[in-house]
């Protein structure tokens, strides 16, 4: 059980997330939808530690985790892994090394400096990578691969790490639509087989529908909804992202269904 | 996931893996045997070919520098009139290199610009532009200044005109190595909107490499302060001559001497603060 209890981060005068309450318990998948500068990035960040909370408490398993420093800190980052937007991969290693990654906290640091991993954890990497369907590039570097492919690599890095909560910051926003149906079909099918707590920032209406149990809404840093995907209506999505009348389910969409648009004007807009 | 089906079976992919690790282990294995075997073996031969014996002199290195210091306690009521009395010849020393790192760092924004590749105006030449650095770091400053006293007699001139060589050549190829990381997509977005290459250059490289730029060239003024402190050895002014008159007189102006090392490292010092200040203030964007 995920406790996160009246969060709040600033960033100087700017209040980037306010007040936060969730529980989330064991074994759901959670999309926290809202648009960009809502506060959806700080919050995951948080929860993994990489930023600190500027008032509040984040809880797991009874532990206090806003609280805990140095070594204690980083086997909770270990159990809490993250997959970002832009992947943070080391682009100039291989695929199996990157995904090595994930011990990094189990092993000491002389031997992860000179490269030494034990022969188990390279084919526990290999057999990761396998279930993702990306073995055949286990010797390439990251930055030979597609985006769709460094994503994978990214999540069999957090795998790797044998999680207790999957983070995901945005991790299709920088994929085109099959690549992005990829990445989201290989999150769900972990929190299936596995059965780990998934949180995924989304910023796509159809995605979090699709793929998530319970969808939290931000707007401003607030929470503004939080339920289930049925209970996601035209009029609270509206509410997440502010619009009017004008604003459509379709324009946020990136999935390979049509999207309607309007006529374009004939009129030449430059000079003649 | 289609290609899950496609290739190699999982322990092919395995055993071709853990082959490659291997054979990555035996490599870096061997390359630290040789490593350590070369630094041995070179150090005897340094030993043997020691004009005066290296163990023996090792006893001696403290010498000279206990005495100076030594000398410079016992005077140590007429520091501050000595720090009075150098100064001067320190603001010489330091004008030289300011002089020098300032016009040496604009011929090297040039240079290095048309000798990286993916930047260059014209990428035929980028190899002759090279090569006129490598010219320009090849030369010794010494030399440079004591053929330039030879012609124009002796003064603060000629030595900036010898730094300001080396430090063209020095900087521009640091400078080109900054350049080889910038990111190239500003300045296809310059070329996009019909910018000429010096637009491009100075809109869409300079602010990228800016803040490394400033670090290299303090870096470099303070390698210069120096410079132009030795070439006053061999007369062109500033507080080297100063330093080798107070250290080549024997007994008596140790407590001079003193007081220019002192003038000296202050000097570091206070660059190496300002180049720091104004690089975070570069970075983090005023």
């Amino acid at each position: 059980m995920l406790d996160i209890r009246k969060v709040t981060r600033r960033f100087g005068t700017n209040v980037a997330v306010k007040n936060v309450d969730i529980r989330i318990p064991e074994g759901q998948m959670v999309g926290i939808i809202g648009r960009s500068g809502a506060g959806k990035s700080t919050l995951l960040r948080m929860i993994n530690r990489l930023i600190d909370p500027s008032e509040g408490s984040i809880t797991f398993a009874g532990t206090e985790v806003s609280a805990l420093r140095g070594a204690a800190l980083r086997s909770w980052q270990r159990d809490c892994a993250m997959i970002f937007q832009q992947f943070n991969l080391v682009p100039r290693l291989d695929v199996v090394s990157n995904v090595l990654h994930g011990t990094l906290n189990r092993r000491s640091t002389l031997s992860t400096v000179f490269n030494l991993f034990p022969r188990e954890d390279i084919h526990q990497a290999i057999d990761i990578l396998e279930r993702l369907g990306i073995a055949d590039h286990a010797q390439k570097r990251v930055e030979a691969l597609s985006g769709g492919q460094q994503q994978r690599v990214a999540i069999a890095r957090a795998l790797m790490q044998d999680p207790k909560i999957i983070l995901a910051d945005e991790p299709i926003a920088s994929l085109d639509p099959m690549n992005a149906q990829v990445v989201m079909d290989a999150l769900r099918k972990i929190h299936d087989e596995d059965g780990r707590m998934i949180v995924c920032n989304l910023h796509t209406l159809d995605t979090a529908r699709r793929y998530c149990d319970r969808v939290i809404g931000m707007r401003g840093g607030e929470i503004v909804f939080d339920g289930l995907p049925d209970e996601l209506t035209t009029s609270a999505a509206r509410d997440i992202y502010g619009a009017d009348e004008s604003f459509s389910e379709e324009a946020t969409s990136t999935s390979i269904e049509t999207l309607s648009r309007p006529a374009p004007s004939l009129e030449p807009a430059y000079a003649l | 996931m289609a290609n899950a089906t496609l290739g190699a079976p999982v322990a092919d992919i395995k055993a071709g893996y853990t082959a490659m690790v291997q054979r990555k282990r035996i490599y870096s294995g061997i390359v630290l045997i040789v490593f350590v075997a070369m630094l041995a073996a070179g150090f005897d031969l340094a030993d043997e070919r020691n004009a005066g014996g290296f163990w023996d002199g090792l006893r001696h290195v403290f010498d000279f520098p206990t005495e100076l210091v030594k000398e410079a306690i016992e005077k140590a009521p007429a520091l501050p009139g000595n720090l009075a009395k150098y100064f001067p010849a320190l603001i010489e020393t330091i004008n030289i290199a300011a002089v020098s790192t300032l016009l040496g760092a604009m011929l090297a924004i040039l240079l290095s610009l048309l000798s990286t590749r993916g930047l260059a105006r014209w990428p035929r030449l980028i190899a002759v532009f090279r090569r006129m650095m490598d010219v320009m770091r090849a030369l010794p400053e010494v030399v440079i200044a004591l053929v330039l006293i030879f012609v124009l007699g002796g003064g603060p001139v000629p030595a900036m005109i010898a730094i300001t060589f080396h430090t063209a050549g020095a900087l521009g190829k640091l400078f080109s190595e900054v350049n080889e990381n910038a990111d190239l997509k500003p300045v296809e977005g310059l070329t996009s909107v019909g910018a000429s290459w010096l637009q491009r250059m100075w809109l869409g490289v300079m602010p990228q490499v800016a803040p490394n730029y400033l670090s290299y060239a303090l870096l470099r003024f303070e390698i210069n302060v120096r410079a132009s402190a030795i070439l006053g050895f061999v007369g062109a002014g500033g507080i080297g001559s100063e330093l080798r008159i107070a250290i080549s007189w024997g007994a008596g102006r140790y407590d001079a001497a003193a007081a220019i090392f002192i003038l000296l490292f202050l000097t570091i010092v206070v660059i190496d603060q300002t180049s720091s200040h104004f690089r975070n203030k570069l970075v983090r964007g005023f």
